[in-house]
């Protein structure tokens, strides 16, 4: 079974993370970048799928030339290689704008049964890319899944929403993104990290995948961020007296705030 | 501030970011806890036993990552500023497998060397005894051959990883003025461990007495030949010193960055007392004795790789770091003021870890009379 993981890197949640006063896009010299959490737990997932069904993982990233520390990554944890789109054009390319050439890029990997991806980055927090690729690729689309299961031609999904789970089901190739609990993402070995070396990534150009400057980047993207504040500082917190009744005010609070 | 650092290889500053990775995740946040409790975190060693890290200095052949130690120094390191017990643990590991690798014959190497560095085990290094600490030609423990055994009679001290090592790398005297080296596994009938020593710091880390009331061990498990234990011991601790040395500065880096990021937070007469000239010194003074330890181990491990001889120079490495560690730590402590002395931040306890290294793998005293004989040639 071949697998597709899709890949980004972001700026690591414990740096302080900035927008670019020109133009409101990822200021990425501000933080250190890491591979996205969540993509570690897409190529873990994979990796699982892969030492039961076979076949071979490729991660596809689209990104600048940097990223290639989180495609090593994904490949340090056992991916057997990988396609890393990165062209200046992208610079603020929107969600649909990315999903294009994501499509585009899936569609260089010979016989994909699956497209695995992380169901919201940690910096853009759209959440919609997956969908949109599938779109774009004309396969189901099942997000926020929280366990994968596949058997022959289908895989059954767990999708877990704050309304509750659902159990789904699709035949393949078909692309899933995952949630924090479908799994524990193991950290790469130094083995991992010199094979990692050694593995194929074929870098790209828009134009190697026959998509057109125009249709991406800050003028290709169908929105655009205009103005962009940092959130307000936290407001001082309310402190609680515990005079024996300590445990009942604190229960009081949550209740009022319907925390509880 | 993380310390800057020039690698050598690529490989090198993915396998740092994977240190950091699982420092951050598996060791920072429950050092404190653990060292108040002095509970030992085995399963933090098969974490990086997973990952490849107990077995870096040794060739890829045995299942090793055939690092140079500029590059293995330079993990220790890491690991020791985010908990000291776990990189002195892997320290010691490292110079218990060293003996093998060094002066094994290649059956024995071909047997035991892949489990050892493998992950899954953990090593011990057995020297010291009551009465002989600087001194070790002083043992007493003594093997006494018994057809293709010897049985071993004595006590062994100080010994990291008494009673939760998997191998012992072992000297004995097998004559009156020799001492050989054995391998011994940790599950064998007659070595025991006596309870743990209470020590002031380090304290996740066991250490005790290892009592031999005879040991059988089989004349195969010798390593090199009868009476070259010691000059393989010291040989051993040329190397570990250097890794006692990554410790310091890890250690010392820890506590330099606990006290700028307090002193820009604390404030008196109005400002961040980072801003006054008695603190802007002592702080610079403090990242000025870091930065040189680290260049001087660094210089040592060099030329290690480069197989240059190197056995002063990681004495100097070890005095030196260890010294700054010390002074480091301290002053720390003073930065912090009275929140310093308190259990609530970790200062104090750096302090009373680095104290140990000034102790052992050979006092900074030792290290002194090592220097000045290789001067005096
Ligand atoms: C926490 C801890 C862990 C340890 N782990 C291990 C281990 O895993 N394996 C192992 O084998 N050992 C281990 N040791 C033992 C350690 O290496 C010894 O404690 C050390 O070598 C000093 O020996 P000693 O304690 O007998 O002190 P002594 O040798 O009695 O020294 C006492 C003092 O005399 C000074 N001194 C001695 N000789 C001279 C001299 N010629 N000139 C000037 N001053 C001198 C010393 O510097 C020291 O200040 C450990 C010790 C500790 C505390």
């Amino acid at each position: 079974m071949n697998i597709v993981v899709l890949v980004k890197q972001v700026p690591d949640t414990y740096s302080e993370r900035k927008l670019a006063d020109a133009d409101h896009t990822l200021d990425r010299d501000s933080a250190d970048a890491v591979l996205d959490e969540i993509n570690e737990r897409a190529v873990e997932e994979a990796l699982q799928l892969q030492a039961t069904h076979g076949g071979e993982v490729t991660v596809v990233c689209v990104g600048p030339d940097r990223a290639t520390d989180a495609i090593r990554k994904a490949l340090s944890m056992g991916a057997d290689k990988a396609v890393h789109v990165s062209d200046a054009a992208l610079h603020g390319s929107d969600a649909i704008a990315t999903a294009k050439v994501l499509a585009k890029a899936v569609g260089t990997v010979e016989g994909v049964d699956l497209v695995l991806a992380g169901n919201e980055a940690t910096d853009g927090r759209v959440g919609a890319l997956p969908a949109m690729v599938a779109e774009l690729l004309g396969l189901p689309a099942l997000t926020h899944a929280r366990k994968v299961e596949v058997d022959g031609s289908t895989v059954k999904v767990e999708r877990e929403t704050d309304e509750g789970v659902f159990f789904l089901e699709a035949s393949l190739p078909a692309v899933i993104s995952v949630n924090e609990k479908i799994n524990e993402p193991r950290y790469p070995s130094f083995k991992g990290i010199m094979a990692a070396k050694k593995k194929p990534v074929s870098t790209l150009a828009i134009g190697d995948l026959g998509v057109d400057a125009g249709e991406v980047g800050l003028g290709g993207s169908w929105t655009q961020v205009t103005e962009a504040a940092p959130k307000p500082p936290r407001a001082a917190g309310q402190r609680v007296e515990d005079e024996g009744d300590g445990g009942v005010k604190v229960a009081e609070y949550l209740v009022g705030q319907k925390l509880i | 501030m993380p310390a800057e650092r020039m690698l050598p290889t690529t490989e090198a500053e993915d396998l740092l970011s994977l240190v950091r990775e699982i420092c951050q995740q598996e060791l920072a946040p429950h050092a404190s806890n653990w060292e108040a409790e002095s509970r030992f975190p085995r399963e933090a060693f098969r974490v990086l036993g997973k990952s490849g890290l107990l077995g870096l200095p040794y060739p890829e052949r045995w299942g090793g990552g055939e690092q140079p130690y500029e590059v293995y120094l330079q993990v220790l390191e890491e690991i020791a500023a985010s908990w000291l017990t776990v990189a002195e643990g892997m320290s010691v590991h490292v110079m218990s497998c060293y003996a093998l690798a060094t002066f094994g014959t290649e059956q024995q190497r071909e047997s035991w060397l892949p489990d050892m560095i493998g992950g899954e085990l953990l090593g011990a290094y057995a020297l010291s005894e009551p009465q002989a600490g600087s001194d070790p030609a002083g043992m007493t423990t003594r093997a006494v051959r018994e057809g293709e055994d010897y049985v071993v009679n004595g006590t062994k001290a100080w010994i990291t990883h008494a009673g939760v090592a998997d191998f012992y790398t072992m000297m004995t005297k097998t004559g009156e003025d020799e001492v050989s080296c054995l391998l011994v596994p940790g599950n064998s009938e007659g070595l025991s461990a006596a309870p743990r020593e209470r020590t002031m710091g380090l304290t996740s880390s066991p250490v005790a007495q290892l009592r031999l009331e005879g040991l059988r061990v089989p004349v195969g498990r010798r390593i090199g030949e009868e009476g070259s234990g010691l000059r393989i011991a010291l040989s051993a601790l040329d190397s570990g010193r250097l890794g006692i040395a990554a410790c310091a500065v890890g250690l010392a880096q820890a506590a330099l960055d606990e006290a700028v990021r307090y002193a820009k937070e604390r404030k008196q007469f109005g400002k961040p007392i980072i801003q006054f000239q008695g603190m802007e010194f002592l702080l610079a003074d403090m990242a000025a004795a870091v930065e040189s330890a680290r260049a001087t181990y660094l210089e040592a491990a060099r030329r290690r790789d480069r197989g240059l001889p190197f056995s002063r120079q990681a004495s100097i490495a070890k005095l030196v770091a260890t010294d700054a560690a010390m002074k480091v730590t301290t002053d720390a402590v003073q930065v912090l003021g009275g929140a310093g002395y308190t259990r609530d931040f970790p200062v104090e306890r750096y302090m009373r870890e680095a104290k140990v290294l000034q102790i052992f793998e050979g006092t900074n005293q030792i290290q002194r009379m090592v220097i000045a004989r290789q001067l005096a040639r």
